[in-house]
């Protein structure tokens, strides 16, 4: 078994116990990348060589007998929205294809505080619009699991990275399922915190109501170690929670006897594939297994929760976006006088699906559209955090699938945005209500393609859903597959 | 037909915290371009900002001492259009829910007292500065933007369409400085910008109570301009409409230089601003009990300066206006009578030969070359009787030039009165001698006469003889 298909826990061990090197191990995920990324291009920018000298720092340090902690010399990626300091981020857009923050995003001084391995800056949906990273300006991602499939997205690259192998672990954002989705459809764990859980200060903001940074990761432990790491206040982000961060590793226990877990109807929709409603429904009833009371619930307005979304996240996008007009910053495309330099720099350099919300975000904030539109949306946003407050008087955890389909081909909903919106039901809804969900492997397709199951939690309460995860986890072994590269199709 | 003239104004007004609104970077003026910016300022890809809580502080100061309401729940939210001097294309501002609403300042034009009504006060950013190789944007081949004016704090304080004339307008935006010099929220200095209005002008007829066509002058950054600005529109409109015209909604801009306003965009192409709540910004919640500590906090204000110097002092109504109007000028007026100064005297010298002496000159009272000290000074040399009024006059025109203390000019100049009674007697004795005529006048009965041998005897004694004695001495004298 290679270095590089182990969780960061065992290789943390390893560390300290001095049977392996940073050295040695990053050679070895930078290696695998190397054997990987012609086909599956998880990857905008690798920084081998700072990730390698990142490395041997480590090993100087564990060498001369100091103690290292969690993440110190683990091998990891960065989606390319999150500001790193003297590395392109570019939000896979051309309009900051050359651009090098001068600063480190919050979440970025976190982790490197823990002295883990930078390799690189990965993949996404441009300016993380999308669920698929085929709107990526560079180059579409593919699935590990299947390379005519999608990893899913905007966080495909972080997905298809730690599927790989190509990174132990990765941190993406999660706008309406941008972590959760990709994780699901390529098998790993992946985390969306509360709103407000982890500093948004530095991540390229898409929808910045909805916008969380989460981790990616192979398995459970992984991802709550990961949260231990970024979560927390920081005065830099006004809408950071000030609330303590339990140590949520700590909170990992197989025991859900008792735990009150709510299906709501409205996640099991028609046009579920049934593999998905099948696969998931088994690993719910595991629970029961377990011990955990299961109850049927209804969140009444999930319905509208897409419509809400599609409102909310383009009118935030539009002015967050606003930004990018050539002037001080970023490419420019030149125009006879400045109207013509700034639209231009926008029409051209900017994707076809981040123009067409702009569009639409700027026609529900226009006048006299306001309040039929962007007004009406937040009214029912509060409907849609409603339901949830209501259903958490009864239960301790909503459980439902990730996604509806597992995988879909590269080309097959770029036809039909809206097919790809629907893409967004399960997930969605809890951005909407700034809760936390988890996807964690649940099984597989009949083609072999990763599920995943979605746990939903109580605002600030990941460390119930990790424990959940956990549990479950605990009674399988799909963390532990990796994908064989060329697809199971 | 005789139309009435209608005007609302909204002031920027530029807060004097030390760092800016929205990140830590310093606010000072006149710094070498693009020194005073970080990534949160400059609107770099993934900054937030978060709210410099001096900015609302002097917010709600300014709230209370315009009789605003203060809202305990406001929030900011985003003004998108796009301008190169604004590094997100949208200004963090105000919109339906400001921190302050329904306030009012009284003025008084000619005597007259009139209330104005605020509507609102808002914070918002400023933005930055275009730097241009021509003299606009259009005619420069190349533009620069100094980013050192983004995010300066800034209150946006807006009117009812409640005055009807030039000098109403400036009478209020006078006001409006002294309480923000006052409580001490801004510098408000006007050639900084740190003071500037948008005027909205409208016409209607006399006793009609609807409003007419408005149009808007933007960045009036002077008293002068803004009177000037608002007679020609007045002017403009009231042409437009006896030739049968009408008045079309637009923003014009003011040249100062040729004394008209020009036309820069109609309404049909006015922004829209696609206002919407900023999401990175949690509402901003005050409690009654930081409202009331704020306003314990407050100075005096200007309208209640002015009644306790009236009633302590005895100014009258008008003087006491003039000396409460801005914070200088009562600020000089305190320090005048902190030497000991009479008060009454002290308002009669400050109206009098300072005012006059300031204002031909175009000098801020904070920059008299006769400083508050050296007058008062002065003021005690003449209740001393060290020196007469009229020397004082004189005196106060060296102080103006040379920055020595008044009772060494008086020395040096041999200024000081003469009181000996001896001195004055010898001079007396002369006079009398030497002009028969008014003495053969006086003793026969009239007694103006007395005037011209006084004038006489201050001529010899070159002014220095105190008059009181040089009367009584003369009328002792012919009397006898």
């Amino acid at each position: 078994m290679r270095l590089y298909e182990k969780p960061a826990h065992v290789l943390h061990d390893m560390l300290a116990q001095k049977e392996i090197t940073a050295a040695e191990l990053t050679r070895d995920v930078l290696a695998r990348l190397d054997e990987t990324e012609g086909q599956v291009q998880a990857y905008l920018t690798v920084t081998r060589e700072s990730a390698l000298a990142q490395a041997e720092a480590v090993d100087k340090k564990i060498a001369s007998g100091e103690e290292i902690s969690f993440l110190e010399g683990i091998p990891g990626a960065i989606k390319d929205n999150i500001c790193t300091k003297g590395t392109k981020t570019t939000c896979a857009s051309k309009i900051l294809e050359h651009f090098v923050p001068p600063y480190d995003a919050t979440v970025m001084e976190k982790l490197r505080a823990q002295q883990p391995v930078i390799l690189g800056k990965v993949n996404m949906d441009e300016f993380a619009m999308g669920g698929s990273t085929e709107n990526s300006a560079y180059h579409p991602t593919h699935n590990p699991w299947a390379l005519e499939r999608v990893p899913g997205g905007s966080s495909g690259g972080s997905a298809a990275a730690v599927a790989a192998g190509s990174a132990i672990w990765a941190l993406g954002s999660d706008t309406g399922g941008s972590i959760r989705q990709p994780a699901s459809f390529c098998g790993v764990v992946g985390l969306k915190p509360t709103y407000g859980r982890v500093s948004r200060y530095g991540l390229v903001a898409y929808a910045s109501s909805l916008d969380q940074i989460g981790p990616l990761a192979r398995d459970v432990t992984d991802a709550a170690h990961l949260l231990n790491i970024i979560a927390g206040h920081d005065e830099m982000d006004s809408t950071s929670s000030t609330a303590p961060v339990p140590d949520y590793a700590q909170a990992l226990t197989e025991d859900v006897k008792g735990l009150k877990i709510g299906l709501p109807k409205e996640y099991f929709t028609e046009g579920m594939d049934g593999d998905v409603e099948k696969t998931v429904r088994a690993a719910i009833s595991k629970y029961k297994d377990m011990g955990a009371e299961i109850l049927e619930i209804s969140l009444p307005h999930t319905a509208y929760a897409i419509s809400t979304y599609y409102l909310i996240a383009p009118a935030e996008a539009a002015t967050n976006l606003e930004r990018y007009d050539g002037v001080s910053y970023g490419e420019r495309v030149d125009g006879e006088d400045l109207v013509q330099m700034m639209t231009n720099t926008r029409t051209q350099l900017f994707g076809e699906e981040v123009r067409r919300r702009i569009m639409i975000g700027n026609y529900a904030l226009s006048a006299g559209y306001y309040d039929a539109y962007y007004l009406k949306a937040l009214k029912v946003r509060t409907l849609v955090q409603q339901d949830y407050t209501e259903a958490f008087k009864q239960v301790d955890v909503i459980m439902a699938p990730t996604a509806p389909t597992p995988a879909f081909r590269l080309g097959e909903m770029m036809a039909d945005p809206l097919q790809l919106y629907l893409q967004d039901v399960c997930t969605v809804p809890l951005n909407l209500a700034g809760l936390p969900g988890l996807s964690v492997p649940c099984g597989y397709s009949s083609k072999g393609l990763p599920i995943g199951l979605q746990i939903i939690g109580k605002a600030l309460d990941e460390a119930t859903i990790l424990r959940a995860a956990y549990a479950y986890e605990q009674t399988q072994s799909f963390h532990n597959d990796m994908a064989r590269i060329g697809g199971n199709d | 037909m005789k139309y009435e003239t209608v005007i609302g104004l909204e002031i920027h007004c530029e807060l004097k915290t030390k760092t800016k609104i929205f990140c830590g970077c310093e606010t000072g003026f006149g710094a070498e371009h693009n020194t005073h910016v970080c990534p949160v300022c400059l609107g770099l890809p993934g900054v937030l900002p978060t709210v410099n809580k001096r900015v609302v502080e002097f917010a709600i100061k300014a709230g209370l001492a315009t009789n605003c309401e203060i809202n305990q729940y406001c929030k900011f939210d985003r003004k998108n259009y796009y301008y190169p001097d604004l590094p997100k294309n949208w200004q963090t501002s105000q919109y339906d829910l400001p921190i302050a609403e329904h306030g009012w300042v009284d003025i008084d034009v000619e005597g007259e007292k009139k209330r104005i009504r605020l509507t609102r006060i808002h914070m918002e950013e400023d933005a930055g500065k275009l730097v241009h190789s021509g003299t606009n944007i259009k005619d420069s081949a190349s533009s620069n933007v100094d980013y050192n004016r983004t995010g300066v704090p800034l209150l946006e304080i807006v009117s009812e369409p409640d005055m009807s004339s030039a000098l109403e307008a400036r009478t209020y935006m006078e006001k409006i400085k002294a309480i923000m010099e006052y409580i001490d929220v801004s510098n408000c200095r006007m050639e900084e910008g740190n003071l500037r209005a948008d005027v909205n002008v409208s016409l209607r007829p006399a006793g009609s109570t609807e409003l007419g066509t408005r149009t808007e002058m933007k960045n009036i950054n002077s008293f002068k301009s803004l009177e000037d600005a608002i007679n020609y529109e007045i002017e403009r409109q009231t042409e437009v409409l006896e030739d049968g015209g009408e008045i079309i909604q637009e923003t014009r801009t003011w040249d100062p230089e040729r004394g008209i306003t020009l036309s820069m965009r109609s309404k049909e192409n006015a922004h829209d601003y696609r206002y919407m709540p900023e999401p990175d910004l949690p509402p901003i919640v005050t409690s009654p009990e930081t409202i009331e500590k704020f306003r314990s906090e407050l100075p005096e204000l200007p309208d209640a300066r002015r009644a306790r110097l009236e009633k302590d002092f005895g100014l009258s109504d008008y003087d006491a206006g003039i000396i409460t109007s801005s914070r200088a000028m009562a600020e000089y007026y305190d320090a005048v009578v902190a030497t000991g100064a009479d008060a009454k005297l002290a308002a009669n010298w400050m109206m009098g030969d300072l005012l006059k002496n300031l204002n031909a000159e175009a000098i801020d009272i904070s920059k008299s070359p006769v400083e508050a000290e050296r007058l008062g000074e002065m003021i005690r040399l003449i209740e001393k009787g060290t020196i007469s009024s009229k020397i004082g006059k004189k005196v106060f025109a060296e102080m103006w030039t040379c920055p020595d203390a008044p009772a060494k000019i008086v020395e040096d100049k041999g200024l000081v009165q003469i009181t000996d009674t001896g001195a004055i007697e010898a001079i007396v004795d002369q006079v009398i001698a030497d002009n028969p005529k008014p003495v053969e006048q006086y003793k026969a009965g009239k007694k103006k006469a007395i005037g011209a041998l006084v004038g006489q005897v201050m001529k010899q004694s070159k002014g220095k003889a105190n008059p009181q004695m040089v009367n009584e001495l003369l009328a002792k004298k012919l009397d006898s």
